[in-house]
């Protein structure tokens, strides 16, 4: 029941979109297809604009991830684990979290095909997977797309955040689904 | 201050060739560094279509004044989120739209409007190479941002034959709004209280 709700907003969402927004627009007398045009314009300077700064934080992430580095600081933070009440084979997905968005989805497609969806592992990786954001990427992105080098705080206040989602997490599953 | 970017960025990239040329296999590098160059570039030509989608629509919605609407509809909140942004200013229209879209699970649509918030934001910025408040409240909110249909995960679930796929929805949202909570408050104690604030 709740799957066929969801999948019918998720359905609906960007057609109702593509047609309330010119319907509304037709409505206010408002010149639709010159004003999409107008707008539709400024797309590619933007997205030219991000390519440094996502060249620059991809290439660390990927050489980092690839080098064996990211395994190492997993299990360095392992023992961790066992104080919060997460399985370890969880913790390389939540240092992966704010860094890489396929990444994480891979390591949880593959977490779920071991263990099984409906695991106590599955489950988590689910959730993990479904709550915060990559938050470098993001940043990059944001930044990137006006030039911005410098994030002040940014960067701290998001990572924290990502932080609080896996312990939260971590503590939802254990409540719910134990 | 160094901007802790900065250091995070070396990090990420020295620790991985030392490990790897601890390990033996400095080739690794190379390849994961000039791949990820190119996927970057990739990511980005794939984005120019669907920034000139959205930013296209958004700009009808402007013209007919709905998101002027939209910013005056949430305004309250946003005069205390972002007390650097004047009132009916476009950014704010935008802002929403962002998370409107991250809250929606559409994130193809959130992309584009986030870009357009922080355009509008930059104008209002007084140093341009470096974040304003309002940037980082707007980002604390937008990478913490409540997401009510995880659609990917469902899928992902759905196809490895999940009894059921949805169940983890309620808690995703639980995790998420702890998440945001621990994010704005956070964000608030740095524009408050830290040597980083007091910036406009």
């Amino acid at each position: 029941m709740l799957l066929s709700i969801l999948t019918l907003i998720s359905q609906w969402a960007i057609p109702f979109l593509l047609l309330a927004v010119p319907l509304y627009g037709m409505l206010k007398k408002v010149p639709v297809y010159e004003s999409f045009v107008e707008g539709a314009e400024q797309g590619f300077y933007t997205a030219v604009k991000i390519i440094p700064f996502l060249v620059g934080m991809m290439v660390a992430i990927s050489v980092f991830r690839a080098s064996g580095a990211m395994d190492y600081l997993s299990r360095a933070v392992a023992p961790l684990t066992a104080l919060i009440g997460a399985p370890s084979e969880i913790l390389p997905l939540a240092v992966m979290r704010p860094l890489s968005g396929s990444a994480v989805l891979g390591m949880s497609t593959e977490l779920m095909k071991i263990y099984g969806p409906d695991s106590h592992i599955g489950r988590l990786a689910s959730v993990m997977q479904g709550t915060t954001d990559t938050t470098f990427f993001v940043l990059t992105v944001y930044f990137g797309s006006v030039g911005i080098k410098k994030y002040r705080y940014a960067l701290l206040t998001g990572l924290t955040a990502d932080i609080s989602g896996f312990l939260a997490s971590v503590y939802i599953c254990n409540l719910l689904f134990r | 201050m160094v901007d802790l970017l900065n250091i995070v960025w070396f990090l990420l990239l020295a620790s991985g060739i030392i490990v790897a040329a601890l390990n033996g296999n400095i080739e690794v590098v190379s390849e994961a560094a000039i791949s990820a160059a190119q996927g970057a570039v990739k990511i980005c030509i794939d984005l120019v279509g669907i920034m000139a989608l959205w930013l296209g629509i958004m700009k009808i919605a402007e013209k007919g004044g709905l998101i002027q609407a939209l910013a005056r509809l949430m305004k309250p909140l946003m005069l205390r989120l972002f007390p650097g942004i004047p009132p009916e200013h476009p950014a704010l229209g935008a802002i929403i739209l962002n998370l409107s879209a991250n809250i929606l699970g559409l994130g193809n649509a959130a992309t584009p409007f986030g870009m357009r918030a922080m355009q509008e934001m930059q104008k209002l910025n007084t140093d341009s190479s470096e974040a304003s408040t309002a940037m980082c409240t707007f980002l604390a909110l937008n990478t913490s941002c409540i997401t009510l249909i995880p659609a990917t995960i469902i899928g992902v679930r759905v196809s490895l034959g999940s009894t059921n796929p949805t169940e983890i929805v309620g808690a995703c949202i639980f995790a998420t709004s702890i998440a945001m909570l621990m994010a704005v408050s956070l964000d608030y104690w740095f524009r408050t209280r830290s040597p980083w604030g007091g910036k406009g």
